[in-house]
């Protein structure tokens, strides 16, 4: 199939002045380009064939989410702004996901309402591709319609007269296929054309309800009379508009008599009728052999009753194994690498401002980068799993045993996601239509451990639990890491249930969601998923680290007036007055042995003197009954914004004025001592501070995240009260048994 | 009283015909979705713990998944 460049002719050349004025931009901006779809119809692999890596996405507070865009340069000249939207099937939106399509679509005085759209449409199922189409059409929005998956029709023995089918549809339509590229170019050159509005209406409003459409339409100044419709149906969850409007139209409504649920199951039937009679006259199918499709035959064995669970837990499996054993390697160079270009420095320079750069920023930053490994290998697994259609089989598979805990099957993806991070997977709960398991999704995913709890565990773990095989297979520390997360996911489940009994529905839960068909991940899409998620994490979380690194580094080497020269002049007298036994010698070698001694006391005196020792020294009391010192004290409030922080605290909090021979994190905790000279690190300390960072609230992106998705300040209250006075009580518990 | 059978009540492999859809809201989401009366629904699973379902629908071979209380709502013709 040749794409119909030239055929669009028509469709580009009969623009209005109003149209090719938006073209050009109000006030030169670039022409704004939505992409809209069906779930699974190649969007997003379409948004990144025309975007690549120029797209503006932010897993962060402050960073709108809801709408992806980019830039793509559409001829030598022309480039355009390019808003990716969710997937959806209609313009009646039935989640919160949906929603954000209307709001954007209705409202022309919006700042993102765009200036046409690209239809994706899955060309092997096209029929209900076209439902949305048609809606989009009835609302005069100009279009182009993308024919995606041509091969896989065409496989299916679907043949589409294309040039027919545009002249039904009333726009240019190219034929494309999103994941090898072909046709991109020439979607292109038709989308740097001037669009006008399609002249086909496939649906108008019956005659009675004109007498209300119309008041709507003139009332608010509208374009079009399904606009009018739209307002009638979904005044109630349109965010622009006020009070009084939705006062306006609830009264006309009840006035008019307007059934909404009959009126739009009336229009759905009657648009897939007019659908069905061209599709009647544009396609044929040719049915080569009735055989099972190979996503059937997969399915088979991917959601056997046995196999099924087997292979979901193998899956799981084989990304722990990656996230914990090969990351390893490159987290090692990154970690050597860091500690070498520090000794590298205090080597060659001295000076307060050398200290600041390799204890505070170098230490800080050390411990931001370390995480690359672990962040690109999840968030690779978790894409490929979303490629290829198995996360969908996951859902299913889980619906019934998520039930009992007042989750549902799509629970599993956000609850998966949020090993990598909660922020997305919060966002990512917006595709659970049922407002009770929507709240009791986000309520619980903080509890998976996310890779932001990674560097705890893996510094803590190792240093108290041995590098052992059990089993013959099994790490022990592996298997340690393995009953940490587990821990962190039977909570949710437990939370989840608690909530369940507390919550009351306020809706029906849906299941109903269509299965994609299983398909090869496209790496470039994977890849350009790891970039941004490693992109955001360098630059959003890594500013907030090495701020508090320097800020922290600052408060450690500085006290209040001269408390830290008299804290040293006290240690300088107690230690000549009783030398201690190391000094009791006359060789040289001890006499130096006794001088290092000396340094360590002076320098324990001084951080314990510092801003920072007082403010740990202030908590202390409350943690101590954990095990915890006023050290561990400082790292804690630090990590409070957000929990990666308490590596480097902790890396920064023992360097100060330990042997610069400590390279890494874990050999300075492990060299900490306690008063009686035995390792301060006990496995009864260590695992009341792991299971402390299990279940503490230790970041601010999540509460913030939790309270755009929830509209309220309740809902992340009430998750930092739950997991810190959890976390609390079962540290303490941990510590006082195994004491 | 005359059988009533839903999509529910589908043996794995076997296929029926869409004749209504009895829940009006549900109805929405499912019209949407291509469950149309008149078309074709096959039962071509179910999850391992009997739920929910796995419906292929009419000559467009697209599989749904769904509960089987959604999938009581799908009336079948005879």
């Amino acid at each position: 199939m040749a794409a119909p460049v030239i055929d669009s002719a028509p469709f580009t050349g009969a623009a209005t002045e109003a149209t090719a004025a938006r073209q050009e931009g109000a006030g030169g901006r670039l022409t704004r380009i939505a992409l809209i779809g069906n779930p699974n119809s190649g969007k997003t692999s379409l948004f990144n064939q025309l975007t690549g890596l120029n797209q503006k996405v932010g897993n962060f507070p402050g960073v709108t989410v809801d709408r992806k865009s980019g830039f793509a340069q559409l001829t030598h000249t022309q480039r355009a702004e390019i808003v990716d939207l969710p997937g959806t099937y209609s313009l009646y939106p039935k989640s919160l996901d949906e929603k954000v399509i209307t709001d954007l679509l209705y409202d022309k005085e919006s700042k993102g309402y765009p200036d046409f759209v690209v239809v994706t449409v899955d060309a092997s199922n096209l029929r209900r591709s076209l439902l949305l189409f048609s809606q989009l059409a009835d609302l005069e929005l100009p279009a182009i319609l993308a024919l995606n998956m041509t091969d896989v029709a065409e496989r299916h023995g679907v043949r589409i007269d294309v040039r027919a089918l545009e002249q039904e549809l009333g726009v240019p339509i190219i034929p494309m296929n999103a994941r090898n590229g072909s046709g991109v170019v020439a979607l292109k050159i038709v989308m740097a054309q001037r669009l006008a509005a399609p002249p086909v209406r496939f649906w108008e409003p019956s005659d009675e309800l004109l007498p209300l459409v119309r008041q709507i339409r003139y009332y608010f100044n509208l374009h079009n009379d399904y606009l009018a419709l739209h307002y009638a149906q979904q005044f109630r969850q349109i965010g622009f508009l006020s009070a009084d409007d939705k006062a306006h139209i609830q009264e006309l409504v009840q006035q008019y008599k307007f059934d909404s649920t009959a009126q739009q199951a009336a229009e759905t039937i009657a648009r897939y009728g007019r659908i069905n009679e061209i599709l009647l006259e544009t396609v044929t199918v040719v049915r080569t052999e009735k055989r099972e499709p190979v996503s059937n035959r997969i399915d088979k064995v991917l959601t056997h009753r046995v196999a099924g669970y087997l292979i979901f837990l193998g899956i799981l499996f084989l990304l722990f194994q990656a996230i914990f054993a090969w990351a390893q390697y490159p987290m090692d160079w990154i970690e050597q690498g860091i500690s070498a270009l520090s000794a590298v420095i205090q080597d060659n320079f001295s000076g307060p401002l050398v200290r600041l750069l390799t204890e505070g920023v170098l230490a800080g930053l050390g411990g931001v980068l370390i995480f690359i490994p672990q962040i690109a290998l999840l968030f690779a697994f978790l894409a490929v799993l979303e490629e290829t259609g198995y996360m969908a089989r996951v859902t299913f598979l889980m619906d019934k045993l998520m039930r009992p805990f007042g989750l549902s099957g799509k629970s599993v993806v956000p609850l998966i996601s949020g090993l990598a991070c909660a922020v997305p997977a919060i966002m990512g709960a917006r595709t659970i239509e049922s407002w009770k398991d929507r709240m009791i999704t986000i309520f619980v995913t903080p509890l998976m451990s996310c890779s932001a709890r990674i560097p705890v565990y893996t510094v803590l773990v190792a240093l108290v639990v041995p590098d052992r095989a059990v089993l013959g297979f099994l790490n022990l520390r592996g298997v340690a890491l393995m009953a940490l997360y587990l821990l962190g996911f039977f909570t949710a489940l437990a939370s989840a249930w608690v909530l369940k009994t507390i919550l009351k529905a306020r809706e029906r839960s849906y299941f109903i969601m269509e299965f994609p068909v299983y398909k090869w991940p496209r790496w470039k899409n994977v890849g350009i998923t790891i970039w941004q998620k490693v992109k955001a994490f360098v630059w959003q979380a890594g500013q907030v680290i090495v701020a508090i690194s320097v800020v922290l580094w600052v408060l450690a080497s500085y006290g209040p007036g001269t408390t830290q020269d008299q804290a040293e002049a006290r240690v300088r007298q107690a230690y000549q007055a009783q030398p201690a036994p190391a000094a009791v010698g006359q060789a040289s070698a001890q006499g130096k042995a006794a001088d290092d001694e000396l340094q360590r006391r002076v320098a324990a005196a001084r951080l314990e003197s510092s801003y920072a020792g007082l403010f740990g020294r202030t908590l202390e009391p409350v943690i101590r009954p954990l095990g915890f010192d006023w050290k561990i004290g400082i790292a804690l409030l630090t990590s409070f914004a957000a929990r990666e922080v308490f590596v480097g605290t902790m890396s920064t909090i023992y360097s100060v004025g330990q042997d610069a021979d400590l390279g890494t994190v874990q050999e300075k905790l492990a060299a900490e001592r306690d008063e009686q000279g035995q390792p301060f690190f006990t496995p009864a300390r260590a695992f009341s501070l792991l299971v402390f960072y299990v279940f503490a609230m230790q970041c601010m992106s999540t509460l913030a995240v939790t309270y755009r998705e929830t509209k309220s300040w309740r809902w992340p209250l009430a998750q930092l009260l739950y997991m810190t006075g959890l976390a609390y009580a079962m540290a303490l518990l941990v510590y006082q048994v195994l004491k | 009283m005359p059988t009533r059978r839903t999509a529910k009540d589908l043996r794995v492999g076997e296929t029926g015909t869409i004749c209504c859809l009895e829940d009006p809201e549900m109805a929405l989401k499912l019209l949407e979705m291509g469950c149309l009366p008149g078309v074709q629904v096959r039962l071509s699973g179910r999850a391992p713990l009997g739920d929910p379902l796995m419906l292929v629908l009419g000559d467009d071979e697209y599989t749904l998944s769904l509960r089987a209380s959604e999938a009581a709502t799908i009336l079948l013709k005879g």
